[in-house]
């Protein structure tokens, strides 16, 4: 709640709008205890005084009434009649909301076809036609208007219910024995709270317009009861001669409906889960570099690509993320080389900041270098990576569906990558995109080519997602676990396409993945990340048939292969550390059956044997002390 | 040996562009007629690929969907409305994604709390007693229960996860993907606890995944799925290392293993065939090196003996 406010006056046009509708509403409140004269009382012979006359501070209307008493006698009437109408709109919209989503099916489609019927008629005719069924008065309007507001409340409701009735932990809540009702009352609503708040906040403002819309019409409050709408209304005969009798209850209506909709666009802001998450702060196109940066050198000249000493952070609020903390690999041509680890270890941090793909705000590159062809990218004008994207270094996702654009045809898309890089013809570009489907063995690529995604299985979506990267003719493809979300029998076949690709163009490739299987059959040398480091690294086959890192071995020995047969598994004991508290000296110290002392001062370096490299101080076997 | 769970033609279909009035436009066989018998303390594994009918098939033997033909029968009583709550002492769900699973907007203990309330009614102090039981038992600390949900790692979420079905006392656990969101060295850890807690509590588990080491590893016997229907079903020992039915031995030759050199096992049609226009006969024919005439017009049926049963005419073995 705390964060709730805090977020809302960040805001300060959301601020502005709460002061003055707390004033209003305030002023509302106290109105009754206020000196003010009786605003009904007639006084013909002061009719039309001007404001700041003596006695009435706001002049008087066309019978002599006190304007200023009127105004705040109306303004509390009209804000009671909007909150009012704004909340048996909400409850009854989110009621009828809830029920269509929850039970779906007919109850959904027979419900929110009334709904539909209901938005088809005007608002205001249909209010209009509601208060002349009911017969004119404020509380035939308030009704009114509540019922023109109900569709928008269930068509929104709706729309997020039946995105939570198929949440899993409903289903859970099922098998705990809960019935319909307290399904509804306990799981969904508590969720679908915030949007009905975001939603009154939004319209709140509309429904006192409305309501002074019919009193303006003569169909709300009655004579000689003042609100806003009616004010308005009597005073339309002299607006010529005694303009302040309009201006008055309509700088009023201003601004009430102006604050309340600052105040309503705040109300969302602050509590949109997707603002919260960030999705509408804007990244800029390249990661963020800190000015106080150390390029390394590289290491490694027959390198194609050289990343060194690379830090990228997270500054999230006032805390820093350490997710990459000082990576050096390289790849060179025609290689394959693995970066494997968990969730949360870095690896695919270290592959987007070559580009500099990690978005910023948070992401910020704060040390390292990344040499490709002897230049460093980190820090390089936008324009120059930009002409590198997915022309020399490409990438390949995990989940095609998400990168590949849903309304565009796939092989649009494949030319459309290889004119962005290239000025060839349309037809060129198409019949090369054609090409790129047959080089991954996409049958019928011709047909192909006319597909949309969604029409195409994960396997075939994925086998684009590589088409792309491949467009043109890159010399490094950076793969980040593109086969995860795939069948096994679709993974096999990706794999050895990748694999074949690979030698027919020479490809380095950079392949993160988490999967000891997949690493063993594809790659030459893999690296193993732990909390933004790299623990191990070195060729393939001797890691993993002797790897030297505790945390190698006994990841290895986690994961289960097929044939072992029934058995009980290896486990790490305890969770990798987050990467804003890395503890001092081996982050896999608190893990490890072999911590000592040592392990946990001092920063512990990657000791470099030959093409082995290990950052332990007791490791598994010895490397070969080498005097190079 | 007891029977815990039998089912009898258990099969769903889903109605396919429904209108308001009138019949739909096609049926979809999500899950075809399953036979099954599960022992007492057994783990029987699911394997198949994503849409092979294995979530459709959890949920209808939880009740959270209703079969469109068959029987469930746990411990002998048949189980045959759909109603969860009747389903939920009997038998329980521990989800795939643990996150997901457990409302946002609750803390752990009102979700410990909710199966004790309302399937064994519970006074507060009992489930107070019941609660901190089944935490000890797979080992949460106490502190947890007044956190909410987003606090918790995946480890620890499908921890509460499977503490929640723990709480119903059901002998029975549908695990659906239970660590294929996990990471590995945290995957070990739960899959260990379900095999302690096995053994503790004489539970019976039918295991449910796409990865076939895992399920190797920890089941007694497995089925194969494919396009709805059982394949293959056999000891847990034997189905991958010696299969009889061409499908699983496609399964076995594509997960990825260490030292076996990168060779795409399937050079013909890969798509599985289309739901809503399903082909005659066996479904994987189009896909099958050892199809034979038969395959095309008549359905296979599950033979062999009880060990290692296959659906195909042309087995391996």
């Amino acid at each position: 709640m705390r964060a709730f406010f805090k977020l809302l006056f960040r805001n300060r046009l959301a601020a502005a709008g709460a002061v003055v509708m707390a004033l209003v509403v305030l002023l509302a409140l106290v109105t009754p205890l206020l000196p003010l004269m009786d605003p009904d009382i007639t006084n013909t012979a002061d009719r039309f005084m001007r404001p700041f006359s003596e006695g009435h501070l706001f002049g008087t209307d066309h019978l002599g009434r006190d304007l200023l008493s009127r105004l705040m006698w109306g303004t509390r009437l009209s804000l009671a009649v909007g909150f009012a109408a704004a909340i048996i709109a909400a409850i009854i919209g989110s009621a009828i909301g809830i029920i269509a989503g929850y039970f779906a099916g007919r109850t959904d489609n027979i419900i929110m076809r009334f709904v539909d019927m209901l938005m088809a008629f005007p608002y205001i005719l249909l209010a209009l036609a509601i208060v002349a069924a009911l017969g004119p008065g404020l509380m035939n309007a308030l009704i009114a208007v509540a019922a023109v507001n109900i569709p928008f409340f269930a068509r929104n409701i709706r729309g997020i219910t039946v995105g939570i009735a198929h949440q899993e932990f409903v289903d859970a809540a099922k098998l705990a024995g809960l019935g319909h009702t307290k399904i509804i009352l306990s799981e969904v609503l508590p969720n679908v709270v915030p949007v009905i708040v975001i939603a009154m906040s939004t319209t709140i403002g509309w429904m006192i317009l409305e309501t002074a819309g019919l009193s303006f019409l003569g169909l709300g409050s009655q004579p000689p009861q003042a609100d806003l709408g009616s004010m308005l209304g009597e005073a339309r005969s002299a607006l010529i001669t005694s303009p302040h009798t309009s201006i008055v209850p309509g700088f009023m209506i201003l601004v009430i409906v102006m604050a309340i909709n600052l105040l309503g666009d705040g109300v969302r802001d602050a509590l949109d889960p997707r603002l919260k998450s960030g999705a509408l702060s804007r990244p800029t196109a390249t990661t963020q570099i800190a000015s106080d940066r150390v390029a390394a050198a590289s290491a490694n000249d027959n390198a194609i690509l050289s990343i060194n000493n690379l830090q990228t952070q997270f500054h999230i609020k006032d805390r820093i993320y350490k997710a990459v903390g000082g990576v050096d690999l390289d790849v060179k041509p025609g290689e394959c080389l693995g970066i494997i680890g968990e969730s949360g270890s870095g690896k695919s941090v270290t592959a987007l900041s070559v580009m500099g793909l990690v978005a910023s705000p948070p992401g910020i590159i704060t040390g390292g270098s990344v040499i490709y062809e002897g230049e460093d990218l980190i820090g390089a004008p936008y324009e120059k990576l930009r002409s590198y994207r997915g022309n020399r270094i490409a990438y390949i996702f995990q989940d095609p569906l998400a990168t590949l654009h849903p309304l565009y045809k796939v092989g649009d898309q494949l030319a459309e990558a290889i004119r962005c890089h290239h000025h060839v013809s349309k037809t060129a570009a198409r019949a090369k995109a054609v090409d790129l489907l047959k080089s991954v063995r996409i049958p019928n690529p011709e047909d192909r080519a006319e597909s949309y995604p969604h029409e195409l299985s994960g396997g075939m979506r994925q086998r684009i997602g590589i088409a792309m990267a491949l467009a043109n003719d890159p010399d490094i493809i950076i793969a980040d676990e593109p086969t995860t979300a795939l069948d096994v029998t679709v993974q096999a076949q990706i794999l050895a396409l990748l694999n074949d690709l690979r030698r027919e163009h020479g490809l380095a490739i950079i392949f993160i993945t988490h999967d000891f299987g997949v690493v063993a059959q594809l790659c030459d040398r893999v690296a193993v990340m732990y909390a933004g480091r790299i623990v191990e690294t070195g060729e393939t086959d001797t890691i993993l048939a002797d790897p030297a890192h505790p945390y190698t071995k006994r990841l290895i020995a986690c994961v289960p292969e097929l044939g072992g047969g029934r058995r009980q598994l290896a486990a790490i004991p305890g969770l990798p550390p987050v990467v804003d508290k890395l503890p001092d000296g081996c982050a896999f110290a608190e893990r490890c059956e072999k911590c000592r002392t040592e392990c946990t001062v001092g920063d512990i370096p990657l000791r470099i044997s030959g093409s082995r490299a290990v950052r332990c101080l007791y490791p598994e076997t010895e490397l070969a002390r080498e005097t190079a | 040996m007891t029977i815990a769970l039998r089912l009898q033609n258990l099969s769903k279909s889903f109605a396919v562009g429904k209108r308001l009035l009138g019949a739909p436009k096609g049926v979809v066989r999500a899950v075809n007629p399953v036979t099954l018998d599960v022992k007492k303390g057994e783990t029987l594994g699911i394997v198949g690929e994503s849409g092979c009918g294995k979530s459709t098939f959890a949920r209808l033997l939880v009740g959270l969907l209703e079969p469109t033909t068959g029987s469930i029968e746990i411990n002998g009583q048949p189980l045959d409305n759909a109603d969860p709550a009747a389903f939920g002492k009997k038998i329980q769900y521990v989800f795939q994604d643990p996150v997901s699973s457990l409302n946002p907007r609750k803390t752990i203990r009102q979700i410990m709390e909710a199966p004790l309330k309302h399937l064994h009614h519970m006074d507060k102090t009992a489930r107070a007693k019941r609660i901190s039981e089944i935490f000890a038992t797979v080992s949460l600390r106490e502190e947890f229960l007044d956190r909410y949900p987003h606090e918790f790692s995946g480890g620890q979420a499908q921890r509460i996860g499977i503490a929640r079905a723990l709480a119903a006392e059901a002998e029975i656990l549908i695990l659906d993907e239970p660590v294929s969101a996990l990471d590995v060295s945290v995957q070990a850890q739960v899959l260990n606890l379900l095999a302690a807690l096995k053994e503790k509590l004489g539970l019976t588990y039918l295991f449910i995944s796409h990865d076939l080491a895992v399920v190797e590893a920890v089941s007694d016997r497995i089925a194969v799925l494919y396009f709805g229907s059982v394949v293959e079903i056999g000891n847990a020992e034997d189905v991958f290392r010696a299969p009889r039915h061409p499908y699983t031995k496609l399964l076995a030759d594509s997960a990825p293993v260490v030292g076996r050199p990168l060779t795409a096992p399937e050079g013909k049609e890969t798509e599985l065939p289309d739901p809503l226009n399903p082909p005659t006969g066996c479904a994987f024919r189009a896909r099958c090196p050892h199809a034979i005439k038969t395959c095309a017009t008549e359905t296979p049926q599950l033979t062999g003996d009880e060990t290692q049963r296959a659906a195909c005419f042309n087995p391996l073995f």
